[in-house]
């Protein structure tokens, strides 16, 4: 159909996938097609080998021991540290928390920001927010009295930039919002949105766990305070997150829990707390992961991450082109591929999304199917729930191509 | 493409409840109204019930969901038609307990209920199938079949998973 002047070429860098183990799968006698990358991405075998690694010649406990192990353990936890520090361009390493994931670390500021919160304060949150970045503020709003607002989106699913600026006034202490939507795609305008929050003197946190990893984030360009994303959406180990935050902001949060090394001097009534980022991580942290993510940071360093990012685009360019070829198909988001990430949302009125991922599975196409942790957004879209399709770096045209392929199965097979 | 392990999911029979819904009507009088919904995949379902005295004498069903859902609200609305509220409750423990992995008892005939077993091979899609059965429990005749006030909701079906 009409794909003319858009060669079926292989896009991205070929051979890649063979560095992904479990995309050598087969899966139901068809080769594994992975299109889940957003919801965790596949794990290259440097991150694999790393943390096994961890395991077999260094396994000690952090900042706790002065033998050789632990020595070892701590330097390979803290590389990690100053790693991200760098990827995403962070005030310092100290500035970086590390977490269990993106949403322990956006509970991690809603809880120790809300001693500085009182009822009538205000944050202003978007239509279009992942659970993680509403369910902590709900909690928290329902503890403190402080009311939430949120940017309504426009049909094409994005920010209603207009309506941000109504919503923005001395009440609003806060603003929080997605980098990249994992349902719409659009990638916010976030550094606008910084610009008007401290102009009305609220702070602003951007939630990256859909960006960082798929292309450049700065947070000194993107101008935000604080930000959060999980390692295991750019190629690292499950368990392993990220709160980096300007330093007077890390300074005035409360720590969540309290325990081992988050700790200064303890005595049986009262304690002292350790200085950030310490003072947040209570309790032994999964160092293996931690010492594996750095071979997934090499990887997409190797590659460029500005060629990651024209990879994807690319790929998002041909998908929505192809899926448009299918009649009745709905796909959300901007029509514009420069103004979304790597992934596609749509709904079929033929075939519910639920079967569509069964169907597809039976063709070894993995993708998505719900409401992707975004149930308002899906309310907001007049569906119950959405398939997803969505990239990483080792994703290729022939996998759109076997996606195009199973979805007209699917269509058959439900019609026959 | 090798279909036959879909066949099994997808049974002719089902598809026609997917197709055909059954129980899509109005009812004169709801005494009993629910619904439920999976969290995890969005299926949605409402289920009414009209009854005389403790037997149930018409069922509405409504909601959006996938085949598999549909197809058992559908099946659920003929086949509990005419029973009383405990018979019906007997009905979703044995299917929830069949789904769950039980055999089918020899005496007992599931009628279409039976083409729902193939589920059982997509792990993931037996919530669905349970959907609006467990509705009908929560809501509708716990407490001993004391109905609740019509707008209650039923509750939720398995956790959010992930991302
Ligand atoms: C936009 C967005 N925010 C937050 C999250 C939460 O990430 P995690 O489950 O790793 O904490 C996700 C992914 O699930 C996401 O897509
Ligand atoms: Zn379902």
């Amino acid at each position: 159909m009409s794909v003319e002047g858009k060669p079926r070429r292989t896009t991205g860098w070929s051979g890649l996938g063979d560095h992904f183990p479990t995309l050598g799968r087969t899966i139901n006698a068809h080769r594994l097609v992975y299109l889940d990358t957003a919801a965790t991405a596949q794990k290259p075998e440097g991150v694999i080998a790393a943390e096994q690694e961890y395991y077999r010649s260094t396994n000690a406990n952090v900042h706790r021991g002065i033998h050789t192990l632990a020595e070892e353990a701590t330097a390979a936890y803290e590389n990690c540290r100053h790693r991200v520090a760098g990827l995403i361009s962070a005030p310092s390493a100290e500035s970086v928390v590390i977490t269990r994931n993106a949403t322990a670390a956006i509970n991690l500021v809603a809880r120790g920001l809300e001693h500085t919160f009182k009822a009538g304060d205000e944050i202003l949150l978007t239509e279009m927010e992942h659970h993680a970045n509403l369910v902590p503020w709900i909690m928290l709003a329902n503890r403190t009295g402080i009311r939430l607002r949120h940017i309504p989106i426009t049909d094409e699913g994005l920010l209603d930039l207009d309506r941000m600026t109504q919503l923005l006034t001395p009440r609003t202490r806060l603003v929080s919002l997605v980098h990249v939507s994992n349902v719409l795609g659009t990638i916010n305008p976030v550094r606008e949105v910084a610009e008007a929050a401290h102009a009305a003197g609220a702070r602003i946190l951007v939630d990256a766990a859909q960006s960082v990893g798929h292309m450049p984030v700065s947070m000194e360009d993107l101008g935000v305070d604080m930000l959060v994303f999980s390692a295991h959406k750019c190629y690292g180990p499950m368990g392993l997150g990220f709160l980096a935050a300007r330093p007077e902001i890390l300074e005035e949060m409360e720590p969540m829990e309290g325990g081992g090394e988050m700790i200064n001097e303890v005595f049986l009534d009262r304690a002292t707390w350790a200085e950030p980022p310490l003072k947040f991580e209570a309790g032994t942290p999964n160092v293996a992961a931690a010492a594996a993510f750095p071979p997934a940071l090499d990887l997409l360093e190797d590659l460029g991450l500005d060629a990651v990012r024209s990879h994807e685009r690319e790929l998002t360019d041909y998908a929505l082109d192809r899926l448009g070829e299918i009649d009745g198909l709905v796909v959300f988001g901007p029509h514009d591929p420069s103004l979304r990430g790597g992934l596609v949302a749509f709904h079929d009125p033929e075939v519910h999304p639920h079967d569509m991922a069964t169907l597809l599975d039976q063709a070894g196409v993995a993708v998505r199917a719900g409401h992707h942790c975004a149930q308002p957004l899906h309310r907001r879209l007049g569906v119950v729930a959405t398939t997803r399709a969505s990239f990483g770096v080792y994703s290729t045209n022939e996998d759109i191509d076997a996606l195009i392929e199973a979805i007209r199965f699917a269509r058959r097979y439900f019609q026959s | 493409m090798n279909t036959n392990g879909l066949d099994q999911l997808y049974r002719e029979v089902i598809l026609d409840h997917h197709r055909h819904p059954r129980g899509r009507h109005k009812l004169h009088q709801v005494d009993v109204e629910a619904s439920g919904l999976n969290p995890s995949c969005g299926d949605e379902v409402t289920l009414q019930l009209e009854l005389d005295g403790d037997r149930i004498r018409d069922v509405a069903v409504d909601g959006r969901g996938c085949a598999v859902s549909t197809a058992s609200g559908s099946i659920l609305a003929e086949l509990i038609q005419g029973l009383t509220l405990d018979e019906a409750r007997r009905i979703a423990e044995l299917f929830k307990k069949v789904m769950h992995g039980e055999d089918v008892p020899d005496e007992i005939d599931m009628g279409d209920l039976e083409a729902l077993t193939g589920v059982r091979k997509f792990p993931v899609r037996i919530k669905c199938a349970l959907l609006p059965w467990v509705t009908l429990l929560n809501a509708a005749l716990d407490d001993a079949g004391a109905a609740r006030e019509p707008g209650g909701t039923g509750g939720a079906v398995g956790g959010e998973a992930g991302e």
